[in-house]
């Protein structure tokens, strides 16, 4: 079982981006995905930054996809899309169908992110067919419903052409508009959001009014109120899954990946505090815990 | 510029009609499609009782099969698709890759439209998608009036916009709030903020609303209640409360109808296929009315007052916005 981490879901600043990635650099995992996702006007780091950084983690050993943007929407974000594609060195992961066909055109192989609609064999079969080396599942989808699309002959005869991936640690993605909530909050209009959201490094909470914590606020995204955590779940991801994602956290990822991979047997579980969760892979509402 | 309305049942199917819409758009009686609500949409027999109704006025019908299909019941999701064949639709709807290369392949001659829940909201996402022979792209209601523009001007599908209804703010097919707070997938199951998980309770004079007990807003007694989909609650950031997504307001696109119809937009749609068959009545006549006015003179088109006010009575919380069309509300 290997580890990635994710691409970084927030808004850093650029020398923070390039400290949290040296710590990366000397750490054990083995996959690391760079790129901006979320929103096109974060540019502290531009293409070439994130390439440096490629570079000094290819270095290191490690392997380095590059991540494209979610909610594509101008043409200006379209011909960022296409300079990513044609970096030339790195792998992509398509988190738009919009990057697929770029990829597709070229003769690319690709990773699928999370936010590409695959929920069954004969879909996730048509983009094995396409060139897609690498599956993300979508967060929602459990255990159970995995190893149902996995089992199914279509793929089992071609489960050796592409990896299984599973967002397994951070504040899930849950929804994008276009709308910037993080401005929203601060009554800013999104043409004058002055990138407001460089002040909240793990985005803004959300609680109910009664203090049940229900979101997070990450600029056009929401996420979970809950921090998903599978660390107790890994012994059940052997023989399914075959690299578990770690989203990037402001504080303690580095620490977080200890812990899970001194548990992937199951021998040092953890007890989930009351701000995570496990639902989704139990086949429960995502902000369950079980 | 067609007009295309909602209908959950033959009386609003025939509403639809009455009063002067160009097509009809209805789901299956299941999970296949996204507005799976408890007596609600139509079987098999009903489906060709539409069909046959709709062709003898000269209309069109168009089958929504838009939600993911499961691993484990992927031929149900076929076995719509073939249903809606079968029963004469002129027009599938539909959101998941492999439902549409299956409509592709086994009905080229049946035109197929790609759902606003396969979330297409940029030219080369279009474009992906025309290799499964789409005819028409249905335009997440995330894009900006602008957006729509450019999108028009580069693409040779048609395009779909929603004028008026509910107003998802999140792009659709990418939103998992519901299911986070739920359980139930509005992307595999087909609905969100399912009435099953809803529950409503009196404190201290306070209406509260919940969604599988988080509790989605309070209301004083002078307010009125609505229903508690979740982005449209009243949270709290930083001890200030208030809809941190969005207020309950409708999308009414009346004031936008010349530049819709100057940019070529080949369709209207109108949301609420739950809607009563009533509701189909009033707004299918005003719509009409609308569109025969822009496409008979666009240049001098003015939005009646009657419109807007039968539009705002069957709105949300009686409010509209223009939504992300906007540039301000965004």
């Amino acid at each position: 079982m290997k580890f990635s981490l994710g691409p970084n879901l927030y808004f850093w600043p650029k020398q923070q981006v390039f400290d949290f990635y040296q710590q990366a650099a000397e750490s054990d995992v083995e996959h690391v995905y760079l790129g901006e996702t979320v929103c096109s006007k974060r540019r502290e780091l531009k293409l070439d930054d994130y390439l440096t950084i490629a570079h000094m983690l290819r270095e290191a050993g490690k392997k380095v996809t590059l991540s494209t943007m979610t909610l594509l929407e101008a043409p200006a974000e379209l011909r960022e899309l296409g300079k990513y594609c044609d970096n030339g060195e790195f792998d992509v992961e398509a988190n738009d169908v919009s990057a697929i066909g770029i990829l597709q055109e070229q003769g690319l192989n690709f990773t699928a992110g999370p936010a590409i609609n695959i929920y069954n064999h004969q879909s996730l079969r048509r983009l094995i067919d396409m060139g897609m080396t690498r599956w993300v599942a979508p967060f929602e989808l459990s255990r159970d419903w995995l190893q149902d699309i996995l089992q199914q002959n279509l793929i089992n005869t071609v489960r050796d052409c592409f990896e299984v991936e599973v967002f397994s640690f951070g504040h899930m993605p849950l929804a994008w508009s276009g709308r910037c909530f993080t401005a929203r909050s601060e009554n800013r209009p999104k043409d004058q959001c002055e990138l407001c959201c460089i002040k909240y490094p793990e985005g803004r909470e959300v609680k109910s009014q009664e203090g049940q914590q229900v979101f997070v606020l990450n600029g056009i995204q929401t996420q979970s109120g809950t921090r998903y955590n599978l660390i107790n779940q890994l012994p059940s991801m052997k023989d399914l899954v075959d690299i578990v994602r770690i989203s990037p956290q402001p504080e303690g990822t580095f620490d977080w990946l200890g812990r899970f991979r001194n548990n992937v047997d199951g021998e040092q579980p953890v007890k989930l505090n009351s701000k995570e969760s496990n639902g989704y892979w139990l086949q429960l509402a995502g902000l369950a815990t079980a | 510029m067609e007009l295309l309305c909602p209908a959950g049942s033959i009386p609003a199917l025939k509403a639809a009609i009455e009063n002067g819409a160009d097509a009809v758009y209805v789901g299956l009686k299941d999970e296949t499609n996204a507005r799976h609500f408890a007596g609600l949409n139509l079987n098999q027999m009903k489906l060709s009782e539409a069909a046959d109704y709709v062709h003898k006025h000269g209309r069109k019908l168009h089958v929504a099969i838009n939600t993911f299909a499961h691993a484990n019941s992927w031929e149900k999701w076929r076995q719509a698709v073939d249903d809606a064949v079968l029963a004469g639709a002129d027009v599938l709807i539909i959101a998941d890759l492999a439902v549409l290369a299956y409509a592709a392949e086994r009905y080229p001659r049946v035109e197929r439209h790609l759902s606003v829940q396969a979330s297409a909201t940029n030219a080369g996402a279009i474009r992906f998608y025309q290799q499964f022979g789409v005819s028409r792209v249905v335009l997440p209601r995330v894009l900006s009036m602008q957006q729509v523009r450019a999108l028009a001007r580069t693409t040779d599908v048609e395009l779909e916009v929603f004028a008026f209804g509910s107003l998802c703010i999140m792009a659709e097919g990418r939103c998992y709030l519901s299911s986070y707070l739920t359980g139930e997938s509005p992307n595999t199951a087909g609905a969100c903020s399912p009435a099953a998980f809803v529950e409503w309770d009196e404190q201290d004079n306070k209406l509260e609303s919940r969604l599988n007990g988080v509790l989605i807003d309070r209301f004083d007694e002078n307010e009125k209640a609505g229903y508690p989909t979740l982005c449209k609650g009243r949270f709290s950031v930083d001890d200030e409360i208030y809809n941190v997504l969005e207020e309950p307001t409708s999308l009414n696109t009346l004031s936008l109808l010349p530049q819709l119809y100057k940019e070529g937009i080949a369709s209207l749609k109108i949301e609420g296929r739950q809607r009563s068959p009533a509701y189909v009545s009033q707004i299918t006549r005003v719509w009409r009315q609308a569109i025969d006015t822009v496409m008979a003179d666009p240049d001098n088109f003015e939005v009646a007052d009657n419109w807007n006010s039968v539009l705002s009575s069957l709105s949300e919380g009686s409010q509209t916005t223009l939504g992300a069309y906007h540039r301000k509300w965004k």
